[in-house]
């Protein structure tokens, strides 16, 4: 069993909450390499053979396993591309934590692309939590560009928890879905960008089984002079519901674009698409203000509250 | 406690607030009314530092805190329920009666709070202060965060604004119990009858000036006679 140093236990728990080897299945990959592993009776990670990443195979029936696929970078100049494939089978339950932190102390280009696939079968269940998070005194960008794909199967559900509050300079987020009858989606996505950081993010979602739903839910913040970019596109091919709420906090120079589409190919397809762009509320600082708080505490307060 | 002196308000040349004084006593319970547009929630807002007066002071426990703004003067000893409460995504109710105390509270405490306005604390505190509230709802909690600051001075105003009289009936405990209990003095703009009933005090401003101010005999007759607006009242003379 390996052991972690500081930065790595540190990085380990800003994207996982482990600050250790955890528990249950689990890999761990840093620079690019797989360091540490553990499989379960039910859960099996198999090493690609022809690119690099993991198979992840969730036996039928598992109930209640957690899953952690935590990556770190902490050199600089690694240009790391993972593929990682979840089977879940039927029936089957379980938590998975993924995500990735960049320490970059050096000057170079630290990156990291995670291409996710997700196939859940009849009647499974998911719930997927991702955090990205940078760091570093270097002048080297942090860089990730998450791929999620996700295929829902009659009845499957996969619930997406994804977080990038700091550090990273750019990143673009692509998640795409498939979903089957009954089958539901529900992605939340937590984004805060500062300095001239760049974000985009890009949602498309199509349900083509009766009575497949789905709930995209966007909040961001951009501070002083951070890009951020919101896409989405839901397609409702049959009898289904779609909800895509994309909120955003603009703050000193920032620029934040939502570009909505939601497109209805059946007459009981009922697709939902909301979006708001714009400051702290002022009525919100003022209300704070009156529980003692300066406005700065206040903005504060609101945003963290925002991204909870 | 609160003085105000020579305050005045004006926008978009209409005198909004005409040469206000004014002196509160430490533990008192007072009712400010009269017919809307009159200046009321001006002045409560002025008192709070929302809105800046052109000219006067106001004096609180005997420092000037005309130039101070809000934060400072909440934290001085002065509270605000918004007519309209404010609502804050992501921000719980136990976060907002967090922030209100200035510290971490226990569930415990949090919940005494919730109960005291009628709502139950399991069925709320974790729950956002957003669009899913009702607006009674919202003015409970509201009324909730304000208690909770336990402050010297507390200022509601049209607490009855915007719920239906069914919930507001249930409200008006809330305000008796406080005026029993708190040892801080209270403003309530308010048009309620029975809010009225329960005043140390009753001011009657229309106009922007203060047109009586004294107990409840002395000031609810010639509120009757000088206001058309206010239909209830008008309604129950005309009883």
């Amino acid at each position: 069993m390996i052991k972690l140093g500081n930065v790595e236990k540190f990085m380990l728990k800003k994207v996982s909450d482990i600050e250790n080897i955890p528990h249950g299945a689990f890999n761990i990959r840093e620079n690019g390499k797989g360091i540490s592993r553990n499989t379960t009776e039910n859960i099996d990670i198999v090493t690609k053979k022809d690119k690099p990443g993991i198979d992840i195979y969730v036996k039928a029936n598992t109930k209640g396993e957690t899953i952690h696929i935590p990556v770190i970078i902490t050199e600089s100049g690694v240009n790391d591309v993972v593929y990682n494939d979840f089977y879940i089978g039927e029936n089957a339950e379980v938590l998975i934590v993924a995500g990735c932190g960049i320490h970059n102390s050096g000057c170079e280009v630290s990156q990291h692309d995670g291409i996710h696939s997700f196939y859940l079968e009849k009647g499974s269940k998911v719930r997927y939590v991702e955090r990205h998070y940078g760091e570093g005194d270097g002048t080297g960008k942090r860089i990730l560009n998450p791929e999620t794909i996700i295929n829902l199967k009659e009845g499957a559900s996969l619930e997406m928890e994804t977080v990038q509050i700091e550090g990273v300079d750019s990143t673009i987020r692509k998640t795409s879905g498939k979903l089957e009858k009954n089958s539901n989606l529900i992605i939340s996505e937590k984004i805060m960008t500062h300095g001239t950081q760049f974000a985009r993010t890009e949602f498309e979602v199509e349900l083509n089984g009766e009575d497949a739903s789905t709930k995209v839910t966007s909040r961001s913040v951009a501070k002083e002079s951070s890009k951020q970019e919101f896409v989405s596109k839901v397609i409702g091919n049959t009898k289904c519901f779609g909800h895509v709420e994309c909120d955003a906090i603009i703050m000193d120079n920032a620029n934040v674009a939502a570009v909505p589409e939601i497109l209805a190919n059946d007459i009981d397809a009922r697709l939902i698409h909301e979006a708001a762009i714009g400051k702290i509320a002022g009525e919100q600082v003022t209300k704070l203000m009156t529980f003692g708080l300066t406005e700065k505490e206040a903005e504060k307060e609101i945003i963290n509250g925002f991204l909870k | 406690m609160l003085e105000l002196r020579n305050i005045c308000f004006s926008r978009d040349n209409k005198k909004i607030l005409d040469n206000i004084n004014l002196k509160i006593d430490n533990e008192k319970f007072i009712v400010i009314t009269g017919p809307n547009g009159g200046g009321k929630s001006t002045l409560a807002k002025i008192i709070m530092g929302i809105e800046m007066p052109d000219s006067g002071e106001i004096i609180f426990n005997g420092k000037d805190i005309t130039n101070l703004d809000i934060s400072q003067r909440a934290k001085l000893g002065i509270g605000f329920a918004f007519q309209q409460p404010v609502k804050f995504k992501g921000l719980t109710v136990y976060d907002l009666i967090c922030l209100s105390k200035g510290r971490k509270v226990k569930f415990s405490e949090a919940c005494k709070y919730l109960s005291s306005v009628g709502l139950c604390p399991n069925e709320y505190m974790r729950r956002e202060v957003n669009s899913s509230l009702s607006g009674g709802e919202l003015k409970r909690i509201e009324i909730a965060t304000v208690v909770a600051r336990e402050s010297e001075l507390t200022i509601f105003d049209e607490p009855e604004a915007g719920i239906d009289l069914w919930s507001f009936n249930n409200l008006i405990e809330i305000f008796e119990n406080m005026h029993s209990r708190v040892s801080g003095s209270i403003i309530i703009i308010s048009h309620q009858e029975r809010i009225l009933n329960i005043a140390d005090e009753l001011i009657l401003i229309s106009n922007g000036r203060i047109k009586a101010k004294g107990n409840k005999s002395r000031v609810l007759p010639l509120l009757l006679n000088t206001t058309k607006k206010c239909k209830f009242l008008k309604e129950k003379k005309d009883d």
